[in-house]
């Protein structure tokens, strides 16, 4: 079973991601700071990393420049999930290497789908 | 001590002299001037102390005690009055290129050729006395140091005094007349006046140290000693010998002199490079002069104690250490009283010298029908004249000396010749000030002012000298007993200078003020009136505005200026003028105002009058009728007006501009910060927008789901919708606090009361989360002026923060009341993890997120800090958070009290 970490500081999106992720066949993880994603990024090597950007502690960018900077992790595919909408904050995630960048609020079928692509392939 | 070794002392001492002059003149070619500064300035003026200063103050005070300071009080007091007073002549003349006292008189009274002659002839018959006691003190002072009898006995051939005085004409005739323009700053003849300032300040403290400490022990010593002798014994005390009459005069008289005497008219005003020197030299003189004046008294008495009456007390400075064999000492102090003495004859007889011959000799030759102003021979003429002049007032000095001086103290002399400078006063000072002298006044004050100077100190002075009869003293002018010298029309009881300056100066000022009103005033005059009274709103345009009418040809104007100028210097000066002006260049018919300009340029190298004679012998000039010069003046004043609106105007457009550049920057500013608010408010709204999207999407798309979870997805969205709406209230809220709609709907309210039904309110969520809300309230009750509603929202908001960021179970909420001399202070405290320090202003910020672009303020706070933060601002009070992390949180508001 493919396995997917979802990082998300608000309780609600947690427990929306976490059901669908489930529902679709994955196994899931949550972390709800960016503090818990790196811990769980290392323990748990997921294939794809479900991604907020503002958190109170770590924020996303550093988290998705650590994955693509460590030679364990760089496979790990990285799906931003963020309310920053400027073009240049969309921009910075793509250049950190990320798979797909969407702004919220999101379809979640939409998302469902690109997820699935991504972990096919 | 040989008579050559002092001789060659004093030659080589000039040598010295000369090479500082020389040298000044040199680096002011390279384009660095030695004397450009204040401290040159200062010393320059230091040329006022002068043998009288060095040998006779000492002489002065054997008899009349600590009075000889009156004459260094006098210009001290005068130092205050130097910027409003010195610094307009100095102004007047650097823009009229006005060279000497005669010069400023004869051109503020309408460029007038007699008062010119006037002053001139006044300023030569007062000053040459004090010429002649400079050269007395060199010869008696050389007579001391080589123990050789007084020359007054032998032939001019054999004395040494006459020597001097050809070193003296030859170092003159060298420094002070090497051009021809007379506006031209002696560069290397100011250097070496300074130089000779030191040299003299130096000699005199070494003659006061060495008698003080090395021949007695010290001020203590001598003045105890002098304490013993009755005869000393009264000069401690200031006003003994001295009425409060004399005292008074002498003061003012000191005052007027070391403006009027010409060489410190020559020095302050005509060597002035820059007007802002003259506020250091105001307290640099005086300090000068105080530095040369603390040995006099010791001198005098050290003197009055080593020799009794054999010795002339003028001269103890050098008798005392001559009489303790200090050869090479007494040799140096020679030195310091021959400088102080050849520092006042140079400048002074240079001063002299340019206005005998700019303001007497050269427009008598100038107007003698025989003159031709023919190229070389004309400058020639004038450096002739003002060599001639030299030698003329040296010798004349010289004659003094022989005849009249030897009968009189130094300073006797001297004053002799303060009262005939203090006559000028009025005509400058009232010419400065005041636009109603005239011309006649000027004259007539000058005259009777001279006249009454003649008779009351010049007349007596004769008569010890044996060339009057006694009698006229006794029995008063032609027998009339009301025309006595020493006690005109009765008043007896001053002393004679007192008496005589009072007289002079009383009569030189009623007529002055007298005919100067009932005087009809020329063109002329009322024009320089007004340039010289307002020098400082004119100095700027009067150049480009000429009173002047007639028909002049510039070629023949270009040809008299190449005469007395050279031919470059002439050509360039006319271009340079006309171009900056935009004057049109037309050689037939000259500009009126270039035909003023060439007139000024040829008065700063002959003076006024004569420059008036020369222009005029090359122009057809028409007599200007007074009308005329009004409709001048009115225009220059309307013109000055006009520039002054204008001026105002543009400052106006220049502060309009300024603000609207504030403005714009301002609204660019909230632009940005608009901008920025809305992105955070966008950016909060998603994240609910987001979870509630989700959760109804899932619960639509899985209607098979258990029923207990489908119920925790539609609690989630009834939560996140109501947060929504919370959000969207406190947006519209800061909006209407910060737009200022929202007023303040201050009544006095019950704190204790507004705490509790806060407390109250929240208690149940702090139920749930079991934590403690702890009140500590004093019992008296405590009332503020204060929007109830609006304070509840903040006690809410921070309460309602606090629960949320504790811990559940372990957390205690503590909230409480403090009175300070300020009003009121609320603290809510709880023992959450902390807020660390960088963070402390930022979550009272709306814009937390926007400049913070990845960190997320303490969750749940949203807008609600910046909220509080502009309540309590609205009520004049503060908000702020004591914190360290892991510490638990303190947030304090004040409400002031009334």
């Amino acid at each position: 079973m493919q396995k997917i970490l979802v990082v998300d500081d608000d309780p609600y999106i947690l427990m929306s991601l976490e059901f669908l992720m489930k529902k679709d066949g994955y196994e899931v993880k949550v972390a709800r700071n960016g503090t818990e994603a790196l811990e769980l990024i290392n323990i748990e090597m997921p294939s794809l990393v479900l991604l907020d950007i503002m958190m109170p502690d770590v924020d996303g960018y550093a988290i998705c420049k650590y994955i693509k900077e460590t030679k364990r992790l760089k496979d790990i595919k990285v799906v931003f999930l963020s309310a920053k909408s400027k073009e240049s904050d969309i921009q910075k995630g793509y250049d950190l290497g990320a798979s797909l960048y969407i702004t919220k609020p999101f379809s979640t079928r939409e998302l469902m789908k690109q997820v699935k692509g991504l972990m096919a392939s | 001590m040989n008579n050559w070794l002092v001789i060659i002392s004093a030659l080589v001492y000039l040598g010295i002299l000369f090479g500082v002059a020389y040298f000044a003149e040199y680096k002011y070619k390279k384009g660095k001037s030695l004397i450009n500064n204040p401290y040159a300035y200062a010393l320059s003026l230091a040329v006022y102390c002068t043998a009288w200063t060095y040998y006779g103050s000492v002489g002065r005070a054997t008899t009349n005690g600590a009075d000889f300071l009156v004459y260094y009080l006098g210009p001290t007091i005068m130092c205050a009055l130097y910027w409003p007073v010195l610094r307009k002549i100095i102004r007047i003349c650097k823009t009229q290129r006005i060279n000497s006292l005669a010069d400023f008189i004869s051109t503020r009274y309408g460029k007038n050729f007699t008062l010119g002659i006037i002053v001139a002839v006044f300023c030569v018959a007062g000053v040459i006395p004090y010429i002649a006691l400079q050269l007395k003190a060199i010869s008696t002072s050389f007579s001391i140091l080589t123990s050789s009898v007084s020359s007054s006995e032998v032939g001019f051939w054999q004395d040494n005094t006459f020597y001097f005085t050809i070193l003296i004409v030859v170092f003159i005739i060298l420094f002070g007349t090497r051009s021809v323009d007379a506006s031209e700053k002696h560069e290397g003849l100011v250097a070496a006046i300074a130089f000779e300032s030191i040299v003299k300040l130096i000699a005199f403290i070494v003659a006061g140290v060495f008698i003080t400490w090395f021949i007695f022990d010290g001020f203590g010593d001598i003045f105890s000693r002098a304490e013993k002798i009755s005869e000393l014994k009264k000069l401690f005390v200031i006003g003994g010998n001295t009425s409060y009459s004399s005292w008074t005069s002498l003061l003012v008289l000191s005052m007027l002199s070391v403006i009027f005497l010409p060489r410190q008219f020559q020095v302050s005003v005509v060597e002035n490079i820059q007007e802002a020197h003259v506020k250091k030299a105001v307290w640099l003189f005086p300090l000068y002069l105080f530095i040369i004046n603390i040995f006099v008294l010791p001198v005098a008495f050290g003197g009055k104690l080593s020799f009794g009456a054999g010795v002339d007390p003028d001269t103890y400075v050098l008798a005392l250490p001559l009489h303790h064999q200090q050869y090479l000492l007494g040799l140096f102090i020679f030195i310091g009283g021959f400088s102080a003495a050849s520092s006042m004859i140079i400048v002074e007889t240079i001063a002299l010298a340019t206005m005998l011959s700019n303001s007497l000799a050269l427009p008598v030759l100038f107007s003698s029908t025989g003159f031709k102003a023919s190229a070389k021979s004309v400058r020639q003429t004038i450096l002739n004249t003002r060599r001639l002049s030299i030698i003329l007032i040296l010798f004349l000095a010289y004659l003094y000396d022989k005849t009249v001086a030897q009968h009189f103290t130094l300073v006797s002399i001297g004053l002799i010749s303060f009262a005939a400078v203090a006559q000028f006063a009025p005509s400058v000072i009232g010419g400065i000030f005041w636009k109603g002298a005239s011309k006649n006044g000027a004259v007539a004050g000058l005259v009777i002012g001279f006249v009454t100077w003649f008779f009351t100190l010049v007349v007596p002075s004769m008569v010890s000298a044996g060339l009057v009869s006694e009698n006229i003293l006794h029995n008063g002018l032609f027998g009339i007993t009301w025309l006595k010298p020493f006690a005109l029309f009765g008043l007896d009881g001053l002393d004679s200078i007192s008496h005589g300056f009072f007289w002079s100066l009383f009569f030189n000022c009623c007529a002055y003020f007298f005919v100067s009103v009932y005087s009809v005033k020329k063109a002329q005059e009322i024009y320089q009136a007004e340039i010289f009274v307002d020098i400082f709103k004119h100095s700027s345009i009067q150049e480009n505005n000429a009173i002047w009418k007639g028909t002049a040809d510039l070629s023949a104007l270009n040809s008299l200026l190449e005469n007395f100028m050279g031919k470059e210097k002439a050509g360039k000066v006319l271009l340079n003028f006309a171009t900056r002006y935009k004057i049109p260049v037309d050689a037939k018919r000259a500009d009126p105002r270039i035909v003023a300009f060439a007139e000024k340029v040829l008065g700063g190298v002959i003076g006024s009058a004569s420059a008036r004679i020369m222009v005029s012998s090359v122009t057809k000039e028409e007599e200007l009728k007074i009308d005329e010069v009004i409709h001048i003046l009115r225009e220059s004043q309307q013109m000055m007006e006009l520039n002054k609106e204008l001026r105002r105007k543009s400052a106006e457009l220049q502060r309009a501009t300024d603000q609207l550049t504030s403005v714009n920057e301002q609204l660019k500013n909230m632009d940005v910060m608009k901008d920025e608010f809305l992105y955070t408010v966008t950016h909060e709204l998603r994240t609910p927008l987001t979870s509630i999207r989700a959760m109804a999407e899932i619960v639509h798309d899985n209607p098979d789901i258990p029923d207990e979870q489908k119920q925790k997805f539609l609690s989630g969205i009834i939560k996140e919708t109501e947060r929504l709406s919370h959000l969207i209230t406190q947006v519209l809220n800061l909006e209407r606090y910060e737009s200022g709609r929202q007023k303040l709907n201050a009544s006095s309210v019950l704190l204790n009361v507004l705490i509790d039904d806060s407390v109250e309110s929240l208690e149940a969520l702090a139920h749930e989360k079991n934590i403690r809300i702890v009140k500590q309230l004093p019992d008296s009750m405590f009332i503020v002026q204060c929007d109830a509603p609006l304070i509840q929202q903040v006690l809410n908001n921070l309460l309602s923060n606090a629960i949320k960021f504790v811990e559940p179970e372990k957390g205690v909420i503590k909230i409480s009341l403090h009175q300070n001399a300020d009003g009121m202070q609320i603290w809510v405290e709880d023992n959450g993890k902390g807020i660390s320090k960088e963070l402390h202003e930022l979550i009272f910020d709306k814009f937390f997120q926007a400049k913070n672009q990845t960190l997320k303020k303490p969750q749940g706070s949203g807008l609600g800090l910046a909220i509080c933060k502009k309540i309590i601002e609205m009520h004049g009070g503060k908000i702020w958070v004591e914190s360290e992390e892991d510490k638990g949180s303190r947030f304090i508001f004040t409400l002031p009290s009334d």
